[in-house]
Formats: structure tokens, sequence, C-alpha cells
């Protein structure tokens, strides 16, 4: 987001404050990321998005008496590599705990998690140059997912997602807006999705957020009392539930209430937030380390194989295109999926370093058109880099129009044909052989006498009545601009000839 | 003597032995001890269940496989039985509760596992106290199970039923677990060996938890050699419990054959003579405990003097950690996906009935002293301590073992008391675990051996009383080696009671 941008949204945060800039918003965020391994954490058993309920499970799933939990290596290597990326201090030991509450979904009667010695401690994420610092990550275990029928009082379980693997990534309340706890977000997402380890989907629950929010007024150095919102599962409910919180402890402060702190959940539909429970409800959740397992050791050797198997992160890709001559803007928008930047990558590396802006405005342009209207992913885009690359070359070398080229991408799109082929079959070259277009010139010329006296009796605007002709007879294939030096050249003659 | 008996009488080394060379059939064996059990449970009941016919059909399979000439495990032919907390695949465990009413496991645990891949014929499950908490077998909604020596006193617990039925000969080798002395506690009120392995030397896999940093699976035996065997096939590394220790495993037999054999040259065994000094130490106990030291000097070992300073400490830091464990542990047992279910209207109603009614008084008591223990505001001053004070007792046991092998002690302060005696008093039915515990805390091996009989007087029969080796960590060998030195000096293994008929 550019500088202007930001200062827009700043504007219609304390506008969605109730007009009050007299508070300074203080938010914190704590990301759950559901880690895209074939087994879950603690468990060889596989787990597929979207599966018929109950079906992703085996006897530890189940909290089955007997079971002990391993860990999963995969899982503690994707966390290692997404702890490294956002610069975070790796602790060579950590520990597991239980975190213990009584609910149908969560096998156990406790979660395995990391309570005071995490993986992972401090590291930031930078959006629009400002770093975010973060207090911490850690590995824990997800729980199932209760479904509370409309029509009855009957509660049926899913234990399909219970014990797949999640980190928790946890902000320092340095975010000052809904608006930047939003990009914080969606720059999280474009990380661990470089990264491969997660899909990072809010709305299939990938990805979650609960936001702490708080108000002070400016210079205060204490923070004001913070409300946790749980459970937001899209950017918009973020931003929007972050706004109505904000509204509603300004309206309280404003009013010399006190904010009690709480935990709440938004009403997506009346745009409010509302209180779940108070902190004299709170459970006391009895963590003590988990004796079904060692500590957490990560060695240097751990860290350096994570490490070789970091991709170029967003923020090197993002530079790398700026050196390149793209704009910050374009640098942003090719860099928010890792498959369109790739698709850059894969097609500039066909072409040249100087198109980069061409083949930019192309992917950004026509091509993500073609996708969004077809809803189709960047990764299943019908035309490959290779065919971009031989539409751009036949663009270049003249063979056919710039108007004629959107065509053929829009043919190569819906008809998976090569940009060559459809040229070929659709007719689609420019003719540009100089003796060829002469003659439909005479020809033209020959039978237009009046418009040619007129035009060389410098009558300009009949150039285009010409140009026209010379296009029409050709079907549209002559080369505009060598139908205009031709042009020039037989007009010239002609009045050389008098 | 029939040839039932003959096979009764057995070791469980010699009838495996036999099984392998065809001198015994593993179905007859598997049929005199099916033939035993039913003389002895109408008076033990130390089987939760039986499985006759599929026994049968496992002691079937083995002798088709010897006929065929294909190798044969360890234990092959061997009847054994498992405590209730360990999980076998197809055959209701209850773990002694009526919490887990009407569950089959759809799993196989490592030690059933383990124990049918070496050949060995499980007969059934054995009876407990609910969840391995008790020290008498009694506290169990079940029936509650005599001891084969004096049918009106307790068999020790909380492997009660695995004491029972291996002294009482309706199998010939039974799995305990011993999370404060619940293996040894009970084979020294039953006359046998009960050996508890370093914590980690055994998968927990299928073994249903109650204390997972204290508990640890291992065998009641009539011989140590016996003990041994069943080590070496439960011992190892198993990719299922990630506390198990991927160390190789020793040749336990061969350490036994050294004891019995070379003897204790060399080896010195150290003494607390502070615990001896303990309040409520059975004078009985105090005379067997000193006539066993005289056995291992006679077989070459020597004494010393070792300090456990921390020692006083133990039962208070015990009881803080387990029942820590068990609050946490037990969180599982409510109702929804497995087991005893009471459904009420309301969510909360459900797991108060399905606890309620599913867990005994001591449970109850112990999750109740366990989450209180676990709160936020008593952490620190709780489990933060125990944990604290654990590692100062682990470190006493390390002083000491620069200076001994093994460490000697009484395995109960008392040879065991009558059925219900202490039931009501929690407090003494814990200070019985007092000598038993400081291995589990530090995670050592320790085995209980037979070291003879309290005198029959009027107040109370002859009863056996146990010896108690503690050695270093993975110090397995030294134990078998100095337990089997005594077993070759003394007769008191070979003793059988009379119950259910000559056994």
């Amino acid at each position: 987001m550019n500088p202007g941008e930001r200062a827009k949204r700043a504007a219609q945060t304390e506008a969605a404050a109730g007009g009050k800039p007299d508070y300074q918003v203080v938010i914190g965020l704590e990301v759950h990321c559901q880690l895209a391994t074939r087994t879950k954490m603690f468990t060889a058993c596989g787990y597929a998005i979207g599966a018929e309920p109950n079906t992703q499970i085996d006897a530890y799933t189940l909290g089955l008496p007997g079971t002990l939990p391993v860990p999963n290596r995969e899982a503690i290597e994707f966390a290692l590599r997404l702890a490294l990326a956002v610069h975070c201090e790796i602790q060579p030991i950590s520990r597991w705990a239980r975190k213990h509450y009584f609910y149908p979904d969560l096998p156990k009667g406790y979660q395995i998690t990391q309570a005071d010695q995490p993986y992972a401690r401090g590291g930031y994420i930078e959006i629009s140059g400002k770093r975010i610092p973060l207090q911490r990550i850690h590995i824990e275990e997800d729980a199932g997912k209760n479904v509370h029928l409309a029509d009855g009082d009957v509660s049926l379980i899913d234990y399909n997602r219970a014990g797949a693997p999640l980190v928790e990534i946890v902000s320092l309340p340095e975010l000052r807006s809904a608006a930047e706890a939003a990009d914080y977000m969606r720059e999280l997402r474009t990380i661990v999705r470089y990264l491969g380890v997660s899909e990072a989907n809010m709305e299939e629950g990938t990805l979650r957020c609960d936001a702490n929010v708080s108000l002070r007024r400016p210079g205060v150095a204490e923070l004001g009392t913070r409300c946790e919102i749980k459970n937001l599962n899209s950017f918009k409910f973020l931003e929007a539930a972050i706004n109505a919180e904000i509204r509603r402890q300004a309206d309280l402060l404003d009013r010399g209430e006190p904010v009690v702190q709480s935990t709440l959940s938004y009403d997506t539909v009346r745009d409010r937030t509302k209180i779940m429970r108070t902190k004299e409800a709170a459970a006391d959740y009895r963590y003590f380390p988990e004796p079904d397992l060692p500590p957490l050791a990560i060695d240097e050797a751990m860290i350096a194989e994570a490490r070789a198997r970091l991709p170029e992160l967003p923020w090197d890709r993002r530079r790398r295109l700026v050196e390149l001559g793209l704009s910050a803007y374009d640098a942003g928008v090719l860099t928010a999926e890792r498959e369109l930047s790739d698709y850059f990558d894969a097609t500039l590396a066909l072409r040249s370093a100087s198109e980069a802006k061409p083949i930019c405005n192309w992917i950004t342009g026509e091509l993500l058109r073609l996708l969004n209207a077809s809803n189709v992913s960047i990764a299943e885009c019908p035309v490959s880099p290779a065919a971009l690359a031989e539409l751009l070359e036949l663009l270049d070398s003249g063979a056919i129009s710039g108007r004629a080229a959107k065509e053929v991408l829009d043919k190569a799109f819906t008809e998976r044909l090569s940009p060559a082929a459809i040229v070929e079959r659709d007719g689609y070259r420019q003719v540009s052989d100089h003796g060829a277009i002469a003659t439909l010139i005479r020809e033209v010329v020959a039978r237009n006498p009046k418009q040619l006296e007129q035009l060389l009796a410098g009558k300009d605007k009949v150039r285009g009545f010409f140009v026209g002709q010379v296009m029409r007879e050709s079907k549209g294939q002559a080369n505009p601009q060598i139908v205009n030096e031709v042009l020039e050249q037989i007009v010239a003659e002609l009045r050389g000839g008098e | 003597m029939s040839t039932r008996d003959a096979i009764l009488q057995l070791s469980a080394r010699s009838l495996a032995a036999a099984v392998h060379d065809g001198s015994i059939s593993a179905v007859d064996a598997t049929q005199a001890y099916l033939d035993r059990l039913s003389a002895t449970e109408p008076i033990l009941h130390a089987y939760r269940c039986t499985i006759p016919e599929r026994a049968l059909a496992e002691a079937e399979a083995i002798d088709a496989a010897r006929r065929a000439g294909e190798p044969l495990g360890p234990l092959a032919g061997v009847p054994i039985a498992l405590k209730d907390i360990f999980v076998t695949e197809g055959v209701a465990t209850t773990c002694g509760s009526r919490i887990l009413d009407g569950w089959t496991p759809p799993y196989q645990g490592t030690h059933a596992r383990r124990g049918a891949e070496a050949g060995a014929v499980l007969l059934g499950k054995l009876a407990m106290d609910e969840f391995g908490m008790g020290s008498s077998n009694e506290n169990t909604p079940f029936d509650p199970v005599p001891n084969p020596w004096a049918l009106d006193h307790v068999p020790g617990g909380s492997s009660g039923g695995s004491a029972a039925a291996v002294a009482a000969r309706s199998c010939a080798i039974g799995l305990g677990s011993d999370t404060g002395g619940s293996i040894r506690q009970p084979a020294s009120l039953c006359n046998l060996v009960g050996l508890k392995p370093s914590y980690g030397r055994v998968s927990r896999h299928g073994m249903i938890a109650f204390a997972s940093s204290l508990d640890q699976a291992g065998p009641l035996a009539r011989e140590v050699g016996d003990a041994a065997l069943a080590l070496q096939v439960l011992a190892g590394h198993d990719p299922h419990d990630a506390t198990s220790l991927d160390e190789p495993v020793p040749d336990y037999l061969a350490a036994v054959d050294r004891g019995a054999g070379e003897g204790l040259g060399g080896l010195k065994v150290g003494v607390d003579r502070r615990v001896l000094a303990l309040e409520g130490l059975d004078a009985d106990v105090r005379e067997r405990f000193e006539a066993a030291l005289a056995v291992l000097v006679g077989a070459g070992a020597t004494l010393c003097e070792v300090s456990l300073p921390h020692f006083d400490h133990a039962v208070a830091t015990y009881y803080v950690l387990c029942t820590a464990e068990a609050s946490s542990n037990l969180a599982r047992y409510d109702g929804i996906r497995y087991g005893l279910r009471r459904a009420r209207p309301s969510l909360r109603e459900s797991y108060e009935a399905t606890r309620h009614d599913g867990f005994g008084s001591e449970v109850k008591r112990r999750i109740l002293l366990g989450t209180f223990v676990l709160r936020a505001e008593s952490y620190a001053d709780y489990y933060g301590r125990a944990m604290k004070v654990r590692t100062l007792i682990a470190r006493d046991y390390a002083a000491a073992f620069t200076r001994c092998d093994v460490i000697a002690s009484p395995t109960s302060p008392v040879p065991g008391w009558r059925l219900g005696e202490k039931l009501d008093d929690p407090l003494a039915m814990y200070l019985s675990d007092v000598f038993t515990i400081g291995a589990n805390l530090a995670g050592l091996p320790a085995i209980s051996i037979p070291a003879g009989f309290s005198p029959a007087t009027e107040l109370r029969p002859a009863l056996p009383i146990g010896l108690q080796l503690i050695g270093p960590r993975l110090g397995e060998p030294v134990l078998l080696r100095v337990a089997a030195a005594h077993e070759a000096a003394t007769d008191w293994h070979l003793r059988a009671p009379l119950v259910g008929g000559a056994g």
C-alpha cells in the first residue's frame, strides 16, 4: 500500500472510531495457522480438509486410553521455517505443556501446546516499511469441531481437525488501526504461503485470528484495558470487528465508564462486538509440563537445514522487481501470491529483463482479468509462461498487432492452444510487406480520385480515410504503421509527378 | 504328579524351553493353566476376564508353527495374563473402573503385541486398583482379590490381581504396572519377583496412564529368570512412545545366569540405615531384611552405608506429582466418545453424572488433589516445589550409586494387612509406598524378590516379605544378577500357596 492509501485508511479508522481521534488504538493479534503437513501434530494420522466428518481420525485423535503423542518432524520443520522467515530467535530447548478445559471437541480434556517455553521468540513482520514486532510463536495441536444442529438440542462432533498441527503467532500490541491489523494478516498469509507451510485460508479456517484491542489517550505510556475478540474468520470481518470494538471502547471511555477486560465475539449482522465472558469468569487452564513428551531440542543442524529450504521471501522478491524497474505498487501486486510472481519470473526468464514492465502489464492486466472472470487460480492458468512469452515475441516482432494480441491471449486462454497456432489458424498475422501494401494503396487511390485530389491539396484529414480503406481491403491484417509509411511515399511520388 | 501339575510347577523359562523342544505342547500348557484358573478363580477373582477360546487358538497356532519348523518366540506357549491397565485389541479393557464400561479397544497396545509376537498365550486380564491407584487392590468397583497366602489379607496393589494370579499359578507370568510401587509391593506381599524397569525402558503405549512421568510396565513372576525373560521381550524402543529409550537392550538372562553361577564378588550393596529407623517398620520385615543382606554377603557382596537425605520427603512429593498428572490424564473420561455415559439435559450435567458414577472414591480424591495442585494459585507451592524435590531425590540416588552398585531396602514396611483394615485411612495406605516411590521419582529400575515369611502368630498368619533392590539408570542387569544370586542361595521362591487345591 502506498503512503497516500495508508493515510486514507487511517482516516477511515478514525471515522470508524466515531470521529474521535483523541484515542490511540492499540492492537495485538494472535494468529493461528494450520500447518499443511501430511499427518497430524502428534500422530501419523492423515487429514484432508473438507473430508467427510470423522474420517480423518485414529486412536490418538479420539483420545483413546493408552495412546501417546509422538511429535511430527515435518511440522517442526515447517514451524522452524516460519520462525526463521520472520526473524525469530529459535530456542534450542522448548517445552510442551498441557492446557486443560472440558469441551466435547477436545478429546483428551487438554490441548498439547507450548506455554512458558515456546520454540521461537521475538522477530517481526514488516508492513509498508513498519516493523510489527512479534512476542513469540509456538506449536500446538488443534481441537475438533462441534456442529450444533439448528433444529434440535443435538450437537454433533467432527474430530477430523482434532490434533492438526498449528502454529500460533503472537504479535506485540504495536498495530495502530484495523487496517494495519488487516495488512499484517495479509502479509503473514503471504509469508506462510511463500514458505509452503500452510494453505492459510481464512474461510477454511487454516488461518484464524483473535484480536486484542485497547485504547489510550495519546502520550499515555501504560496500556488501556484490553478486550479480546475471538474467531475472526475473514479479512473483512477482522477489520470490521476491530473498528466496532474501537467504537464500543471509545463510547465507554467518553462516558467515563471503565472498559472491563473481557472476551468478545463479533456479530456480523449488527456490526457490533458482544461480550462472551469477563476476566472474573476466565478459566484456569492448569498448565503443566507435558510428561508424555521430552523437551523439543532444535540444534544448529536443524536450523541450517530449515534455512536452506527457505524460498526467496516476498520482501526480497519485491526489492528485486523494483530493481527491474517495476513500481512498488506493481511489485506488491505481483508478489502478493507466490504463484503469481513465480509466473512472472518464468515469463521474464524466456524474454529479457528489459521487458519486465510490459510483462507485468500483461500479467496484472489481461491475464488477471481472464483468471478472475473464470475464477481460475494462477497455478491452474491455461496459458503457461512459455505461451505468454511466445505471444510477446509475436507482438514484438510485428507479426501481430497489439489489438490482435489481446484477442489471441483470450483464445489461448479459453481454447488452451498456443498463441502461434491461433495466429496462423485465425489469420492474425499482419501484412508488413511494402510491395503488397503499395499495391493495395494504388488500387484505393485509383478508385477515389476526388479524395486523392484533396490529399494532394494538403488536406491531411483525408489521410485517415485512405488508411481506413486500405485496412478494410486487407481485412485488418495490414500493419497500420507500414500503411502510413507507404502512403506517404506514394503521395510524395504523385506530387513529384505533377 | 499329573502332567498338569508338572506343567504348573515349571518356571516360564523352562516351560518355553519345553515348548521349543516339543516335550510339552502349547495347547497342553494353556489347558493346564485354564484348568488351574477355573479352580482358583472362584476364590481369588484375580481375573477381570478370561479368553479361553482365543488362548487355545493361539496355542494351537504355536504348535502348528513348531510342527512346520517355523521359528518360535522366546515366550512360545507360555500362558500369561495382563493387568487390565494394558490395552488389548478386541478384549474389554476396564483399568479397574466403571468409567470404561463397555469399551473394547480398537487397537493393540505395545505390551500385548510384543507378548503375542514372542509367542506368549494371553489367558485374560487381571484385576487391579482402579487406574492403578491403591496399595491393596480394594479400590475397585469389582470383587476385591484376596492374598492367596492368607485369604483374609490383601494381595497388595495396584497390580494385586497380577500378584495373586502368578502366586496361585493361574498364569505363568503376569504383567503389571508400577507408578509408586504397584509391581514391587504386591510381589512382596505374594512371595514373587516383581521388576519395575528404568523409566523409558519399556514402552507406555497401550498402558492406560495414571501418572505419565512415573508409570512403568514390568513383570511379576515366580523366579528371577522368568522376570528377565519377560523384560527381554518387553524392553526396547517403541516409536509410539516419545519417552521410550532408544538404547540397546542387554542380555538379561545372561545377567541372571551370572548371578546364579558366579555370585556377587566385587559388588557393593548400599544400605541407608536411617530409613530402617522408620516409624511403623514391622519387626519381622526388619528381621527378614537383615537376613537377606546376610545372604547377599554370603554370595560375595560387600555392604556399604549410603545416604538418601531427601527420603523423608518422597511420599509428599510423590502424592503431589502423581495426583497432578492423574487429574490431567483422567480428564478424557467424559462419556462423549467411549465408556460409561450418563446423558443429561446439559453438557455440564452429563459430565458430572458420568464422572460421578464412573469413578470410585480414591480416584475422585486424587483428581481433586491434583486439580488443586495445578491451579494457577497453588502451582508454584505444590507442583513446582515437588518437581524441585524430585530433582534432589534423583541426585541423592546418583550420589549413592557412585559408592555402590545396588541399594537394598525392604519393599514394604509391613508384610500385608487384612482386607478392609486401611480402607478408611488413605494416609496409612499412602505410607505403605514409602520404600518404593523413590525409584519411580528418580526413574530407576527396582526389583522386589522373595525374602521369607513372617512367623505365624495368634495375631496374623505367616505372610511373605520382600527385599527391594534399586539399581542405577538402565542397571537392570546388575539388579537381576544380585536377585539371581539371592534366589540361588534361598528357596523362598519355591514355596507356593495352598489355594484351590495344590498348585
